[in-house]
């Protein structure tokens, strides 16, 4: 069933549909960031305290999803490689695009950014002290809880890291926008009147899911450099005193 | 008009193959391209040199037999339009023009511009055949065909099989080629007992042939000479799951 080029295909639909849907998933649980600290840590917790069946049997079977949509698109490339080893002297495209046609280099980088951000929040061995935060706040009762909110702001007051981060989603954007629709073609679902709808409707998918997961981010961006004020600013003290400090230093000179 | 033609030239399928520039004076902007390159293979038998060999035989783009991947373009850049009838007035006085051979592994180049598509034949063969009354025409409506299926098997069956989808595909593909043979027989009554058995072997076919995958770029259908549908495609991956599916069960 799946060692044709067309099984291949099916592959690489169902395990995209799974990565689809977890995305969604993912942003609106991140956007619980933007109601506080007490919201995003008790649904953090909420996650992290399932049955272990359902908490493990979730991170494999995301897991399988994204090796197998992996090595089927690395064993693609080389088959493609093969079938066409010259290339023409002059290379034109008539209706593809960049989007369509660098899924390969897309996919890679998301696989490096998803190796990187497990690493950083998930396995936290970026910055060990993102284990230890803990605080009572979003907790059901009197026991300490993992401080998520802290380590989010934490972890998006670095600006490289932050940028890494939304260059990181809108390169998922644009793998969305022709993986979400290819779905459709892959498992012939798609008809040339759906096809332009079916366009749209993944091009806002993506377009949503890139706002989405960059708004977080990007607003710690902006409450840390006093542009606008999303958060409890008692969790951007210290980037205020460090300021106060410069601006005294330059007045005591003056 | 006045043309400089970079060509690839190409002595049989085990050499390698190099570009050749010519400059080719007085070419008419009402002359088609083949006539274009006729001309300019007088020139070089007037010259002593070997002729260009190319792909031609109705010239009236019904056949398929003609070819050349054309400033980058399979059968060049106007749409809808084989190589036989593209016109030289869609050309520039003073441009180069680089012509190549279609470049697939499952196309090897017999010599400089023809490659061999007997891949295409086999495909179709490996499709099978159907029972038809062949004598005296057949009753009208004996066999009931709704409009809709009809337009659609006839339009796949518009595929002349000229490779041009193939050569434009980034990744070799036959998908476009392949969809629309098993979709015009897939979608008439007549063909509806071999159905799934037509699917999995033509597949598999051109699996074996060494054509790529395909990744839904699209260019295959932007560059067919008879605008044959990506729908086909899509019915080829459904009929081929259902066959597949069907095949575990039974």
């Amino acid at each position: 069933m799946f060692s044709s080029s067309l099984g291949k295909k099916y592959l690489m639909a169902l395990t995209g549909l799974v990565l689809i849907g977890f995305v969604f998933v993912h942003m609106a649980g991140n956007l619980q960031v933007l109601a506080g600290q007490a919201q995003i840590n008790a649904y953090a917790h909420s996650l992290q305290t399932l049955p272990w069946f359902i908490l493990w049997g979730s991170r494999l079977f995301l897991l399988a999803s994204v090796v197998i949509h992996a090595w089927t698109a690395y064993s693609l490339i080389i088959e493609n490689r093969k079938a066409r080893p010259d290339n023409n002297e002059v290379e034109v495209t008539k209706r593809a695009g960049w989007t369509s046609l660098k899924m390969g280099l897309t996919g890679s980088i998301l696989l490096a950014f998803i190796v990187f951000h497990l690493l950083h929040f998930t396995i936290r061995t970026i910055y060990p002290e993102y284990a230890e935060m803990t605080t009572t706040v979003g907790s059901t009762g009197d026991f300490e809880i993992h401080d998520a909110f802290s380590m989010i702001l934490a972890g998006f007051k670095h600006e490289i890291i932050s940028v890494f981060y939304v260059v990181a989603m809108f390169l998922l954007c644009r793998h969305l926008a022709h993986g979400f629709s290819s779905v459709f073609q892959s498992i012939g679902l798609r008809t040339e009147a759906w096809q332009r709808k079916l366009n749209l409707i993944a091009s806002g998918y993506a377009w949503i899911i890139f706002a989405g997961f960059s708004i977080v981010p990007v607003s710690v961006l902006a409450q840390k450099h006093g542009l606008y004020e999303f958060y409890d600013p008692s969790f951007f003290v210290s980037e205020v005193s460090e300021k106060n400090n410069t601006s005294n230093l330059l007045n005591n000179e003056s | 008009m006045k043309l400089t033609l970079k060509i690839w030239r190409q002595s049989g399928p085990a050499e390698n193959g190099s570009f050749e520039s010519h400059v080719l004076d007085d070419v008419s902007e009402d002359s088609s391209f083949l006539e274009m390159l006729d001309q300019l293979n007088e020139q070089l038998l007037k010259q002593g040199d070997e002729p260009v060999a190319f792909d031609h035989d109705c010239r009236e783009g019904i056949c398929g037999t003609c070819s050349l991947t054309i400033n980058g373009y399979a059968h060049g850049p106007e749409n809808s339009t084989t190589t036989c009838q593209l016109h030289m007035r869609k050309f520039n006085n003073g441009e180069t023009v680089t012509i190549e051979p279609f470049r697939a592994k499952a196309f090897p180049v017999v010599r400089d511009l023809i490659v061999d598509r007997s891949a295409f034949d086999r495909i179709i063969q490996s499709g099978g055949f159907i029972s038809v009354r062949t004598g005296s025409a057949p009753d009208g409506n004996s066999i009931p065909i709704s409009k809709v299926d009809a337009d659609k098997a006839m339009d796949a069956a518009a595929c002349i099989g000229c490779g041009a989808c193939v050569a434009s595909c980034k990744n070799a593909s036959a998908m476009l080629f392949t969809s629309a043979k098993a979709a015009h027989l897939n979608l008439l009554p007549q063909g509806q007992a071999e159905k799934d058995a037509r699917v999995i072997n033509m597949v598999n076919t051109m699996d074996d042939s060494g054509f790529g995958n395909c990744r839904n770029y699209g260019e295959c259908s932007a560059a067919c000479p008879k605008d044959i549908s990506l729908d086909y495609i899509a019915k080829l991956n459904r009929d081929h799951a259902k066959a597949r599916i069907k095949e575990i069960f039974s």
